[in-house]
């Protein structure tokens, strides 16, 4: 399938993530969730209450469906910048009741 | 503790030209973004992105830069990448920046806070993929990525420059799917002479009209049913145009069906809000000089009320001279003096909203969605959930928490809230205003125990 995103302007400083164990090499200090989408990422997670797939809807902090595990906290990936070495889980699945 | 004469909450449109004002006259102001650079989302990362993409995204957003060098100066501190969750009617306001809480106070504070879309619950609207249209206009302007295989979905302005952007790009949207009607058009018609005051918006809207026509991209009106179709992803749009079916398969939805004031923040003050029948949304209480019920709080731009950029760096100019006044840095007569230009030109933005308001109503569909559909994101509640919730004896949105967890999901209610009161208020054929929204309480943005941790002790600078 062909990306659903277009770059623009591919080029500047790249550093390595590691997304579910596998290495991307992202433009730094970009924004996390733009890189993420213009690199093929999707779904983003599955959600905690029906396994549902989810990926970037707002792009400004305020819908919460973004969220990424960074370094076993939860974080939105639209409200942080690229850097070398970020540890990247996707949240998948129900939580535990 | 840090002290300050202003914490302006948000350094979008409002926030800058308020801080730049207050400065002027010799306040000493604190701006707290979470953007890590200043704008807000119109103009976001504007001084960055305006030589790289300016001629792509147009003259009203590189009009941003020149407000962004305005914060620039002695009396102003900026802090990006800085959250709030927690705001006090004394003035203190609690934010979490690189890791670390911290308290800071203000003899004023200024919600400068802006919009959010409406939400516009549709079948399919969670599937990835989907996104709303200002989600589309931050991946151009701060990222420089368009999506390939895209539809706009919704009715507004909006839509218009979006797809006009994705022209320059040299990325045209697959079609415009759009929701208002012929009939809406004639109902705004009334309002088109005092629109003539705004003379230069309808300019701009016909000019992006025509771009996109020139481009060839296929638009529908007055549109019904509409779905986005996937499995795991969005796959197709659906929806029926002039008594037909249609299918437009593509890899992103886009939507839009205009803009609400982000109330987070006025809401967890616990300040009066009033119902705006013409925006359908509620907005807090605020006099001529945008202060609010709480005589150290004012609110200034889009979260007072939707009028867009220009307006809102007007009101949040208004409220700094309000604020200079309360402390003692003008007279009532060089106050007012200050102010008459700026209610003119306040007058003369605001003169189109009336027509566009009612030319570009909320789509039906998405303001009272079928029972399948889900409304609450995070908890994935449908309207068929709230709906039998109601018959159950759940009257006002703070029982639906109860009920069915719709608004308890990590959003806090800010992409169902508005729904929720839509529904119940259809439900029990009571107005909004008698339905009420969402409480919110602090924290109103997620803090972590380590960032508590990390909080300064009291009585120190936290700098």
């Amino acid at each position: 399938m062909k990306p659903a995103f277009r770059d623009l302007a591919p080029e500047g400083p790249r550093v390595t993530v590691r997304v579910n164990g596998r290495d991307l090499d992202l433009r730094d200090k970009a924004n996390l969730a733009a890189e993420l989408l213009a690199a093929g990422v999707m779904p983003f997670r599955h959600t905690p209450v029906s396994g549902a797939a989810r990926g970037p809807f707002c792009m400004m902090g305020a819908c919460f469906d973004c969220l990424i595990e960074v370094g076993g906290t939860t974080r939105q990936a639209c409200m942080m910048v690229v850097s070398a070495g970020l540890e990247i889980t996707l949240p998948k699945g129900r939580r535990n009741a | 503790m840090r002290e300050t004469d202003i914490v302006i909450l948000g350094a979008g449109p409002a926030g800058m030209a308020a801080a730049a004002q207050a400065a002027n006259v010799g306040l000493s102001v604190l701006v707290l973004d979470e953007q890590p650079h200043p704008g807000g989302q119109i103009w976001r990362d504007v001084a960055r992105v305006a030589p790289l993409r300016g001629a792509l995204l147009g003259k009203d957003y590189t009009a941003g830069t020149a407000f962004v060098h305005d914060l620039d100066q002695p009396g102003i501190t900026h802090l990006g990448g800085a959250s709030v969750w927690q705001v006090d009617p004394s003035g203190e306001v609690a934010f979490s920046q690189d890791g670390k809480a911290q308290v800071v106070r203000g003899r004023r504070i200024l919600l400068a806070n802006g919009a959010l879309e409406r939400p516009m619950p549709l079948p399919g609207w969670t599937l990835p993929g989907v996104m709303t249209a200002g989600a589309a206009q931050i991946l151009l302007k701060a990222s420089g990525i368009v999506a390939e295989r895209a539809v706009l979905v919704g009715s507004g302005p909006l839509i218009y420059l979006i797809a006009a952007q994705m022209v320059r790009a040299g990325v045209p949207p697959l079609a415009l799917v759009e929701t208002q009607t012929r009939g809406d058009f004639l109902w705004a018609a009334r309002h088109l002479l005092r629109a003539m005051f705004g003379l230069g918006y309808l300019l701009k809207g016909l000019g992006l009209l025509r771009e996109l026509h020139r481009a060839g991209v296929k638009r529908f009106t007055g549109v019904t049913a509409i779905a986005v179709d996937g499995s795991d992803r969005a796959e197709a749009v659906t929806f029926t145009a002039q008594g037909c079916a249609h299918r437009i398969a593509c890899d992103t939805v886009l939507l839009h069906h205009g803009v609400v004031p982000d109330t987070q923040a006025s809401r967890s003050l616990n300040l009066p809000h009033q119902w705006d029948p013409a925006q359908r949304s509620f907005r807090p209480l605020t006099d001529r000089w945008g202060r609010s019920a709480s005589p150290a709080i004012f609110v200034a731009g889009d979260g007072a009320g939707i009028a867009g950029a220009q307006a809102a760096t007007l009101t949040g100019q208004l409220c700094a001279l309000a604020i200079a006044h309360d402390l003692g840095r003008l007279t009532d007569g060089d106050r007012d003096l200050a102010a008459r230009p700026l209610r003119l030109r306040l007058a003369l933005e605001t003169a189109a909203r009336p027509f566009l308001d009612r030319a570009y109503p909320p789509a039906a569909q998405a303001l009272v969605p079928a029972d399948g559909t889900i409304i609450c994101r995070c908890e994935e509640v449908t309207a068929g959930a709230i709906r039998k919730s109601a018959a159950q004896g759940c009257i006002g949105p703070n029982q639906t928490k109860a009920f069915v967890r719709a608004g308890m999901g990590p959003c806090q209610g800010r992409y169902c809230g508005s729904t929720v009161t839509e529904i119940l208020s259809a439900f029990h054929d009571q107005s909004p205003s008698q339905t009420g929204t969402y409480r919110i309480r602090a924290p109103i943005k997620p803090v972590t125990l380590g960032e508590l941790a990390q909080m300064d002790s009291l009585g120190e600078d936290p700098r």
